[in-house]
């Protein structure tokens, strides 16, 4: 825990000046905001009564209590300025920093996530991060001084009362952390079933339609009922004893107000000579220190569980932080002018050790030569585009691009080399140009129009409202076949010297898909392409075709060759006939 | 809003009896710097020692019933909030499930699920918030204001300066962060989308070798979170220190002031400490007003978004009393159907007419927006025609109970989804008491039961949320068999089969033709062969009927279905 927090405060690091001036600034502003009440004090001692009043004294300590007032304002204002600037400069690092990492990590790190998960850390936890410690940093900071100071006051004013407010002190922390813990546990499982009442209401009403066609409704009710009941239940717990907490520490408050009065009041009225000296205008400043006394007791143990929180944010931002890296490989070779020829050589590789996938694999793809890969649904013909373009490395074995082993070569530019449409289309929230324009981010608006007019694209974008200046993401209504265009003009613009295609089997009308078809045989002239294929006729088209089940190659060969053979591509093949 | 009110009727002991303890305890809190004073006063000045114990007694008396008081308080406001807010989250819910299919198009499902969950949520914490602090906070405002006019009705005009102009201040600076406020959260949102998109992009981005790119985008987006909210800071931090000054520059003015008084013989000294001590309360006490009034400006806010949704037009319950279908000839008949979506003006689909028997197939083609589903979608009623008839099993649809005629119809839709909780009870959404046997013959049938068979649990394997544990192929097939499940008369299959392999395909075809010989069959599709055994084929172009006929008479006669069944053969003869 202590590791993780020298940590976050090294994030801090940089703001070090805001961190020292927040301690300096709190400091002072709790100190000049303690001193009031004995201001205050000494002025009800001013005035004794009826004629009684020391007029001068009151000038004077009423125009130093103005001053100090001011100035404690003053400090506490630039105190939370301060705290801001750290908390929120910090937190920007972080995000910056996990957000960075994130481009870093392998693939496979990426892929044993889901979104939901890394997005909440980018974003969630590094504000929880921010809430909880640096923020809850300064909470504590005050608190502390405002107690240390407030019993230093108590003490210089009677020692002997302040002994006994301090003695019951536990009685407030007791108080407080029994109330915390009851209401802690019925808080966790409010939230349970809270979230439990969210997905349900997520898949029920979110899927309403759904649950009208199914008559379902009544056992949707009926299941809501049940969980909307418990929350019900537990809820009126959990608020219930949450909101125990001030009325009780009110109370005891209360009773150690009760109790410094009375000592106060006797000592002042000479009943108890061993309290000493006491004054009106001491006791009610004694009495508004031992009310100020106890609140931070309470903020304090609050702030304690917001830490435990922040501290488990911090983990796990530190967990991703820490995540193995994609090893540096810029002191490789820079592929250029790549010939598009590609060779596997005795290739294995599997996602997990025990599993095998792909055994002593082979393939000799001459420039300009397209390969087919068939199989059925989930067969793992993704796993081609893993090895192609090094999303994951394989096992044993060599593949070469252009006459280099890959293993030689920098990511990026092998990268570059291949232009990749997949089924699932990636549309980022932009403008349609700054889509197209994705792999060559200074082109031209002249040569993004030519790009999307080569693969059929320009139609359907001139009509959207804002031609190419059209702001589209993922769900903006855009087609499955018109994001798929974007995506093809996005690969036609880049120009690379390989292709990996991937055609589309979702249900994209005709039209569409007559246009997807020409742009994808405009791509393919001259390039090197591997085709994720459902179409006979680019199956056939094909040099060479992989038949894919259950994650390994199981065929390869020519169209004829495969017929010929007489094996699962065969009956694949044939049933497309059979009615 | 007055709908919502209703659910406080059965809790109005709890809003009477809450607010009301709330009150005694405050009054409780009053007491008690009166109750010093006099010590100071009284006990202090004339040494009565029996007076300052017997008056620290009843302070300490005074915390405990205010203790109390404020329980029992805090108790009830939690009671009959939660008893509110469950009440109504279940009427609520209740009425979501009642609603027509335009209704719900209207709202957009993620509007019902946030108002069903957040909305409600935020109103029951407003009820709460009333009964806990609506009467004590104006309460201690004005008490503390009228104690200090009774002590010294001059010297509280310092107060009456002071109050509003702390009031003001926590206004203008409410008004001006609050919509700062919303910018901020706009900023971390775009932060959250570009996270998102980036982690489903990972593949692209890096195939495209654009990592430094899209990390100095969200530089700039992380940068503007930070200005945004170092901005709303500014101005937010101001209010705490500026409220204090305020009341202590009073507390200082009334010191001053009340020398005078005290000098004059007007005021004394315990009654000047009592003072002080109001003006603090005073300011606390709007502090809490300020956040309650944040607090109930979200509740209403959210409470006349409840009232939208009760406001939605429920569903027609068919004719009075419910006609049954009967067995006659045809089991899906159209007679000049015509329909337009309340939102849309132009009209979906024109002048349909056909008939379709029992056990018969019937085949929809057509192009993206052609109206296909729309037809379907008028089978179980969904949606009303705008003119002419749809009758099912020979009666018109209206006249129909409508969960009575969904119960007689399996529909898979276009996009998959299952939900969370085992296979088994998936598999029972169509007919709750389906037996094992049942369910597996239906997954038999939709080609599914090959990869269920093979898995550890069978049947008993959970489904996470969404379906995600399956593929986008199994989950289709799950869907398919999910609505075939206890043999309903009518199937109808909404380009369903798009993520599976021809031969899959074919073998669906075959055992939906087999093991469900008396289901009359309704399919979409965009595969010609997939519909090529369908005993009628609409062929839909933009919403009119291009072409009705078996396949056959299609390819002579329309020429859209001929050019579609061409463009597709094509491929096959060059293969």
């Amino acid at each position: 825990m202590t590791k993780t927090l020298m940590r976050v405060f090294r994030y801090a690091k940089p703001y070090m000046l805001y961190f020292v001036l927040t301690v300096v600034f709190a400091a002072l502003g709790v100190a000049l905001s303690l001193a009031v009440p004995i201001f205050i004090g000494n002025a009800v001692d001013c005035c004794a009564g009826r004629g009684k009043v020391d007029f001068d004294g009151l000038k004077k300590i009423v125009s130093e209590l103005a001053v100090i007032v001011v100035l404690s304002a003053l400090f506490q204002w630039m105190m939370s300025f301060c705290t801001n600037k750290l908390a929120f400069r910090t937190v920007r690092d972080l995000r910056a920093d996990v957000f960075a990492k994130l481009e870093r990590v392998p693939v496979k790190y990426i892929d044993s996530r889901t979104r939901g998960e890394l997005t909440s850390r980018v974003i969630n936890d590094t504000e929880i991060i921010s809430d909880g410690l640096l923020q809850g940093f300064t909470q504590f900071f005050s608190g502390v001084i405002t107690i240390i100071g407030t019993l230093a006051f108590m003490m210089s004013i009677n020692f002997k009362i302040a002994a006994v407010v301090v003695m019951l002190t536990p009685l407030s922390f007791i108080a407080a952390s029994k109330i915390t813990k009851a209401s802690h546990d019925s808080y966790m499982k409010q939230s349970a079933l809270r979230g439990e009442m969210v997905s349900l209401a997520e898949e029920m009403a979110g899927n309403q339609k759904l649950v009208r066609s199914f008559v379902y409704g009544d056992r949707a009710e009926e299941r809501f009922d049940k969980i909307n009941r418990e929350y019900g239940k537990i809820g009126t717990k959990a608020t219930f004893f949450s909101s125990m907490t001030n009325p009780t520490t009110r109370f005891v408050n209360g009773l150690i107000y009760a109790a410094a009065g009375f000592l106060g009041a006797m000592g002042a009225a000479g009943f108890f000579p061993f309290i000493g000296v006491m004054t009106v205008g001491k006791l009610s400043s004694f009495l508004a220190y031992s009310n100020q006394y106890t609140k931070p007791f309470n903020e304090i143990s609050g702030v304690f569980a917001e830490l435990q929180n922040a501290v488990a944010s911090a983990q796990r931002v530190f967990d991703v932080l820490d995540e193995e890296e994609v090893p540096d490989d810029s002191d490789k070779l820079v592929l250029t002018d790549c010939t598009g020829d590609i060779k596997l050589e005795n290739v294995c590789f599997s996602y997990v050790p025990e599993v095998k996938l792909i055994e002593d694999f082979c393939l000799d793809v001459r420039s300009g030569q397209k390969v087919a890969i068939v199989g059925p649904t989930g067969c793992g013909k993704s796993t081609i585009i893993n090895l192609l373009l090094r999303f994951y490395d394989i096992r044993s074995g060599k593949i070469s691009v252009s006459g280099h082993d890959v293993q030689d070569i920098t990511r990026d530019s092998l990268r570059s080399s291949f232009g990749m449409v997949l089924q699932e289309t990636w549309i980022f929230t932009g403008t349609v140009a700054e889509n197209i324009a994705y792999g060559v981010p200074g082109a031209s608006r002249e040569e993004i129009i030519a790009a999307a007019k080569a693969v059929y694209a320009h139609g359907f974008i001139k009509r959207l409202p804002q031609g190419y200046d059209t702001i589209v993401s993922e769900n903006s209504g855009l087609s499955q076949g018109q994001k798929q265009l974007i995506c093809i003009a996005r690969i036609m613009l880049m120009d690379p010297p390989m292709l990996i295609l991937d055609e589309a089997t979702s249900s994209i009308d005709l039209r569409t898909e007559q246009r997807i078809q020409k742009a994808f045989a405009k791509l393919m002239q001259g390039r090197t392409s591997f085709i994720i294929a459902h179409r006979l006729s680019t199956i056939k088209n094909s040099d060479t075709i992989l038949v894919m089940k259950s994650g390994s190659v199981i065929e390869q060969g020519s169209h004829d060759e495969l017929i010929h053979r007489g094996g699962f591509y065969a009956e694949l093949y044939n049933s497309q006939f059979a009615t | 809003m007055k709908r919502l009110l209703i659910y406080l009727k059965n809790y109005r002991k709890e809003l009477i009896l809450g607010p009301f303890f709330k009150l005694l305890e405050a009054v409780f809190e009053l007491i008690v710097p009166v109750v010093m004073a006099k010590i100071i006063d009284r006990g202090i000045a004339f040494h009565d020692r029996g007076y300052i114990i017997r008056m620290s007694f009843l302070i300490a008396g005074l915390g405990a019933c205010g203790l109390g008081f404020a329980l029992t308080c805090q108790y009830l406001a939690a009671k009959c909030a939660y008893g509110f807010g469950t009440e109504l989250r279940r009427d609520l819910y209740k009425h979501i499930n009642s609603l027509s299919f335009s209704s719900i198009d209207k709202a957009g499902a993620s509007t019902l699920v946030n108002r069903l969950t957040n909305d409600t949520n935020v109103v029951q914490n407003g009820v709460n918030m009333f009964i806990r602090l609506a009467v004590r906070a104006p309460f201690l405002v004005i008490g503390a204001a009228v104690m200090a006019i009774m002590i010294d009705a001059k010297l509280s005009l310092v107060m009456l300066a002071a109050a509003p102009l702390i009031s003001f201040v926590i206004f203008i600076i409410m008004r001006k962060t609050v919509p700062m406020y919303k910018k901020a959260q706009q900023k971390l949102d775009r932060a959250a989308l570009l996270t998102r998109e980036n982690i489903e992009g990972t593949r692209v981005i890096r195939a495209f070798s654009r990592q430094k790119e899209e990390v100095e985008r969200f530089d700039k987006a992380v940068d503007e979170i930070a200005e945004s909210s170092e901005a709303v800071g500014r101005i937010s931090a101001v209010l705490n220190p500026f409220a204090f000054m305020v009341m202590d520059l009073g507390i200082v003015a009334i010191l001053w002031f009340g020398g005078v008084r005290i000098d004059s013989g007007r005021l004394t000294q315990g009654e000047l400490t009592a003072f002080t001590n109001y003006m603090t309360q005073i300011l606390l006490a709007l502090v809490v007003l300020a956040n309650l009034i944040v607090t109930f400006t979200k509740a209403f806010a959210s409470a006349n978004r409840i009232s939208e949704i009760f406001a939605l037009q429920p569903e027609e319950d068919g004719g009075d009393p419910p006609k049954k279908m009967q067995s006659g000839s045809s089991m899906i008949e159209f007679r000049n159907v015509s329909f337009s979506y309340e939102t849309a003006g132009d009209m979906s689909l024109r002048g349909i007419s056909f008939s379709i028997r029992r056990g018969q197939m019937l085949g929809m083609i057509g192009g993206t927006g052609s109206g296909k589903s729309t037809l379907a979608r008028l089978i179980p009623c969904f949606y009303k025609a705008t003119e002419g008839k749809v009758l099912v099993g020979g009666t018109d649809v209206n006249e129909l109970d409508p969960d009575e005629l969904r119960r007689s119809i399996g529909i898979v839709p276009q996009k998959s989804v299952l939900f969370s909780g085992t296979l088994r009870e998936n598999m029972q959404w169509r007919k709750p008491q389906a037996s094992d046997d049942e369910i597996i013959s239906a997954l038999r049938t939709a080609q599914a039961w090959e990869f269920v068979s093979k898995l550890p649990d069978g049947l008993d394997t959970r489904v996470s949320q969404g379906g995600k544990n399956f593929s986008g192929g199994q989950k289709q097939r799950l869907s398919i068999a999910r609505a075939l499940v206890g043999s309903p008369d009518i199937v109808i299959l909404d380009d369903s089969t798009s993520a599976l392999d021809y031969a899959t395909d074919l073998a669906l075809r075959h055992a939906l033709r087999e093991d469900m010989a008396g289901t009359t069959i309704v399919m979409i599709s965009q595969r010609t062969t997939s519909l090529k055994e369908s005993d009628l084929i609409i062929v839909l172009d933009d919403g009119e009927a291009a072409g009705i006929g078996t396949h056959e008479e299609l390819v002579r006669t329309c020429e859209v279905y001929s050019e579609i069944y061409r463009s597709q053969m094509n491929e096959k003869e060059e293969a």
